[in-house]
């Protein structure tokens, strides 16, 4: 017992700063959440999300190096699993009004978090599934594999009338408002996928993604830590994407078209490909971004009447982004670094050192 | 589920599965060249063939130009679209790693959609109509459109006419040469460049013919038109065995016969049309990884 | 006691047969040594024995010894390379191929991934048992790098080492993975004499120190004739001569195959 305290309090001692961080970001949520208006609101949500499903993709395409292309079909697995077991019992009549519901899910509801759970395992049951002949590809066929996978479970959904209504989605599932929610889940994603990089486990991802020839020779199992990654990538994934339905309150097989995808690819790499704190940063500053430049799709921007703003710049403006990202900062923000204590330190230190230098050097040139 | 099928129903789809096979099959070949010489899926092949019937349309239902120049401006601008694609997006990751090279792919594709609907509008513009290729004529009791044989024998001549470009011209045994080895070409002085340039040229230019034949059958042109063709046609040059363009028109010719028979066996399968493509492709990767007419590859070690 | 024994293994590619009828056995507690001209087939032959290639044909035999102390026989050719060097077989590569974006300590870390004895969630949940597995798998990392004399450069990236270090953390990394056979594939390479030297004696103290067989590729004659018990040497595929270095050096085969009747004198 007294070990457990003296650790702790060594703990305490070693990590201050990152504890009074987590509580200032913890306080941080609580105020945002009580005061928030219902716009705001429903964007901080939707980057909490993005930061799951980023994070997710990032395990597998950043760390363990395996390019793979299926998030928006695990949304999919995710956001309908919620959507099924969870609206209520006697809306589905009127929901499914084309064929009723299979008579062995009709009566079946139930609560948000166990269906978001099974949301998540299902979609990790599918990732096995696909994992199992995709894995052993070499990686750029990994790319299309996943991503035929991916459209193949939007297919299916769109097809199974007595299961997921097909094409016309399914309304009316229960919303959730708090931030608590996603930012919560989100935080035990971020500390979950930290730790778990710090582990041998993902020592092993990184030892596939350096060389895997090497990896093999030093007995790393390539198949299992790929599968390692895609299982819990994909569990991730799913339960992403129950949030993702009970944040919109209605799902349809047209959310999860694979551009989705691209959504997450443009987050990571410009976070950097194999790094935590990269993703979370990007994955906000894309989601409020695209907001931010809503005004692009305005046919009246800056009370002009300009014929360039109309819809769909703001997504040229965004592939565009993502282009300009790859040839001049392939590394993204972050690169494989992490937004550590000790690297905030020496960015500071080499900026200051660079500050005091050009001062340095603008005096040499006054008193010339 | 095999509905009472007449033999001349049943040829009637083998012939549509020939054309679309065909069709795939030139699409195809622009995957596989560009995989055999810079080891990347070109994502934005799908979306070049979108350009060019964009530009055909505008040629002829824009500018009102007889079809024969449009045809010609087309091919030419796709060409230089795709010779254009790979200076900016693709050289100057040359000595980057490879995932750099896929995700940029994948931005121009990405970039490439989202151009065409800001520019064209998100709506299905009306391919101009050929009446001559499109009204049936009846050979023997089946109705052919003109434009299911004249797609096959079009695309055939094209892979005669390519496949003497690789093996008998210079510029051919360059491009063999960089696809064997890419280091080696390069010390005995292959111009690198130039032969990559001129794969992306010759690999869109036939994109643009298979899009102005698909656009004859399939008149609609819109700005996600390329998504799903380019991934199957990537598919077929995986099936036949990438790098090789041979493989490339055989894999275009299994992907298309398959599908077309599979809907006219079991029509209430169609909604999964477009998942046969890719349930082919499990299934080849799993017994055959290297495709039907693929090479083994070895690692060095 | 042998250790490792492979029988008539054949390795062909295509039409290329790059190693032909090799059969070599290793006594438990030797150093042998695989010499030969380049091309001669050497690197293929470490491949087959640690899995990266499957043998056309032919019997790879290794005889490891449990914690009992009991050995038994198992014949490991075309088992993956992760499994064999699970059954305990390492080496080092040629051409060294470390983790080059990680630290030092991190690449010799990965090695002991094979022996952990705790799941990916009490890695994530940071259960007792992943924690003294982590600190363990630490402790004989950091320990091994002290031996190597690498201590010092553990939070360095591994690929802004100097290259004979990098060749020193091959072999720490090979370690790390509890060896009872150690295949080197040319240690030596690139090194000056002074730091041949001074690798030779390292490797003979590993060798007693860790209780190892060892099994190395080697240009450096000087060294190949002062450690090694038994000697290989292979030329276009054929294994031409075998013995002590003794023999070796006076059989007229091997002389041939290294002046040659016509061609240039191997380095």
């Amino acid at each position: 017992m007294k070990n457990t305290q003296n650790s702790l309090g060594a703990y305490l001692k070693k990590h201050w700063k990152t504890v009074v961080f987590l509580v200032l970001v913890l306080i941080g949520i609580g105020i945002a959440d009580q005061f928030v208006n219902s716009f705001m609101r429903r964007l901080l949500n939707l980057s909490a999300i993005y930061t799951i499903v980023a994070l997710s993709m990032n395990l597998v395409n950043g760390f363990t190096g395996q390019f793979s292309l299926g998030q928006a079909g695990f949304m999919a697995i995710g956001a309908y699993t919620v959507a099924i077991f969870t609206v209520p019992v006697g809306l589905r009549s009127t929901i499914f009004y084309l064929a009723p519901m299979a008579p062995l899910l009709a009566n079946i509801q139930l609560p948000f978090v166990v269906a978001l759970i099974l949301g998540g395992f299902l979609s990790a049951g599918v990732a096995f599934l696909i994992g199992s002949p995709c894995l052993r590809l070499r990686g750029d066929y990994l790319a299309i594999a996943t991503l035929g996978f991916s459209e193949i479970i939007r297919i299916i959904f769109t097809n199974t009338q007595t299961i997921t209504n097909g094409a016309l989605g399914i309304k009316s599932i229960p919303t959730i408002s708090s931030l608590w929610w996603t930012f919560g889940i989100a935080l035990i994603v971020i500390i979950a996928c930290f730790l778990l990089i710090n582990s041998s486990y993902g020592r092993a991802f990184k030892s596939v993604r350096e060389d895997e020839i090497a990896a093999e020779a030093m007995g790393v199992s390539l198949f299992k830590t790929k599968m390692t990654s895609f299982l819990i990538s994909a569990f991730f994934t799913g339960i992403g994407g129950g949030l993702y339905a009970a944040l919109l309150g209605t799902v349809d097989p047209k959310q999860f078209y694979f551009t989705l995808t691209y959504n997450f690819l443009l987050i990571i790499v410009l976070g950097g490909m194999g790094s935590i704190s990269g993703t979370i940063i990007a994955s906000f500053v894309v989601t409020l971004g695209q907001e931010a430049l809503r005004f692009l799709d305005e046919p009246m921007a800056f009370g002009l009447d300009l014929p360039i703003f109309r819809p769909g710049l703001r997504m040229v403006v965004f592939s565009f982004l993502l282009m300009v990202v790859v040839l001049f900062y392939r590394k993204g923000l972050m690169g494989t670094n992490e937004l550590t204590w000790n690297f905030i330190a020496n960015k500071y230190r080499s900026i200051k050192s660079r500050f005091t230098k050009k001062a340095a050097s603008a005096q040499g040139g006054d008193s010339k | 589920m095999v509905v009472g099928m007449t033999l001349s129903t049943f040829l009637q789809q083998l012939i549509n599965g020939l054309s679309l096979g065909s069709l795939y099959a030139l699409i195809a070949i622009g995957y596989t060249m560009v995989y055999g010489i810079l080891k990347l899926i070109n994502f934005a092949h799908g979306d070049i063939f979108m350009m060019a019937a964009y530009f055909a349309y505008f040629g002829i239902s824009v500018f009102f130009l007889p079809w024969y120049v449009t045809f010609i401006i087309t091919i030419l601008l796709t060409m230089l679209l795709g010779a254009g694609i790979e200076r900016m997006a693709y050289r100057p990751l040359r000595e980057a790693p490879k995932t750099s090279l896929l995700i940029s792919a994948i931005g121009v594709s990405f970039l490439l959609e989202n151009l065409a609907t800001y520019l064209f509008s998100g709506k299905p513009q009306a391919f101009p109509e050929f009446p001559v290729m499109t009204t049936p004529i009846f050979v023997g009791g089946l109705s052919i459109q003109p434009v299911s044989i004249v797609i096959p024998i079009v695309a055939f001549f094209l892979m005669t006419v390519l496949l003497f470009i690789i093996n008998k011209t210079k510029v051919g045994m360059a491009m063999r040469a960089v696809s064997v080895d890419y280091d080696t070409a390069k010390l005995m002085g292959i111009k690198i460049d130039n032969v990559i340039s001129s794969t992306f040229a010759i690999g869109s230019g036939l994109a643009a013919v298979g899009a102005l034949l698909w656009c004859m059958k399939y008149p609609s042109v819109l700005p996600l038109m390329g998504v799903v063709p380019g991934l199957k046609c990537f598919i077929a040059a995986v099936i036949g065995g990438i790098g090789n363009v041979k493989g490339a028109v055989l894999g275009g010719l299994i992907l298309g016969f398959s599908e077309v028979l599979m809907v006219a066996f079991f029509p209430s399968l169609t909604g999964y049309r477009d998942a046969v493509a890719f349930i082919i492709l499990i299934i080849i990767l799993l017994f055959l990884p290297n495709g039907i007419l693929g090479k083994k590859q070895v690692e060095k070690v | 006691m042998s250790l490792l024994k492979t029988e008539n293994v054949i390795m062909q590619f295509g039409g290329v047969i790059a190693v032909n009828d090799l059969n070599i056995d290793i006594k438990k507690g030797e150093l042998a040594a695989l010499i030969g001209p380049n091309g001669a087939g050497k690197t293929t032959a470490f491949n087959v024995i640690t899995g990266v290639y499957t043998p056309t044909s032919g019997k790879v035999l290794f005889s490891p010894t449990d914690n009992g102390g009991v050995a038994s026989e198992i014949d490991i050719s075309g088992k993956r390379p992760d499994k064999i060097t699970g059954l305990g077989i390492a080496r080092t590569f040629q051409n060294i191929r470390l983790f080059s974006d990680l630290s030092v300590l991190e690449n010799v870390l990965i090695a002991t991934h094979l022996n952990i004895n705790y799941s990916f969630l009490s890695a994530i949940l940071r259960m007792p048992k992943a924690r003294n597995g982590e600190r363990e798998a630490k402790e004989k990392c950091e320990f091994l790098l002290e031996r190597m004399g690498l201590i010092d450069l553990k939070d360095e990236k591994a690929s802004s080492l100097p290259y004979g270090q990098q060749r020193h953390l091959e072999i720490a990394r090979a370690l790390a993975t509890n060896p009872q056979l150690l295949l080197l594939d040319e240690p030596a390479a690139g090194m000056n004499p002074q730091e041949t030297d001074e690798l030779t004696d390292l490797i003979f103290k590993l060798k007693t120190d860790f209780d190892l067989t060892i099994f190395m590729i080697e240009h450096h004659m000087d060294l190949v004739m002062e450690i090694s018990d038994h000697i290989y040497v292979l030329d276009f595929g054929c294994t031409i001569a075998k013995g002590n270095p003794n023999e070796i050096q006076n059989d007229p085969k091997v002389i041939e195959a290294y002046l040659g009747v016509d061609e240039d004198v191997e380095d």
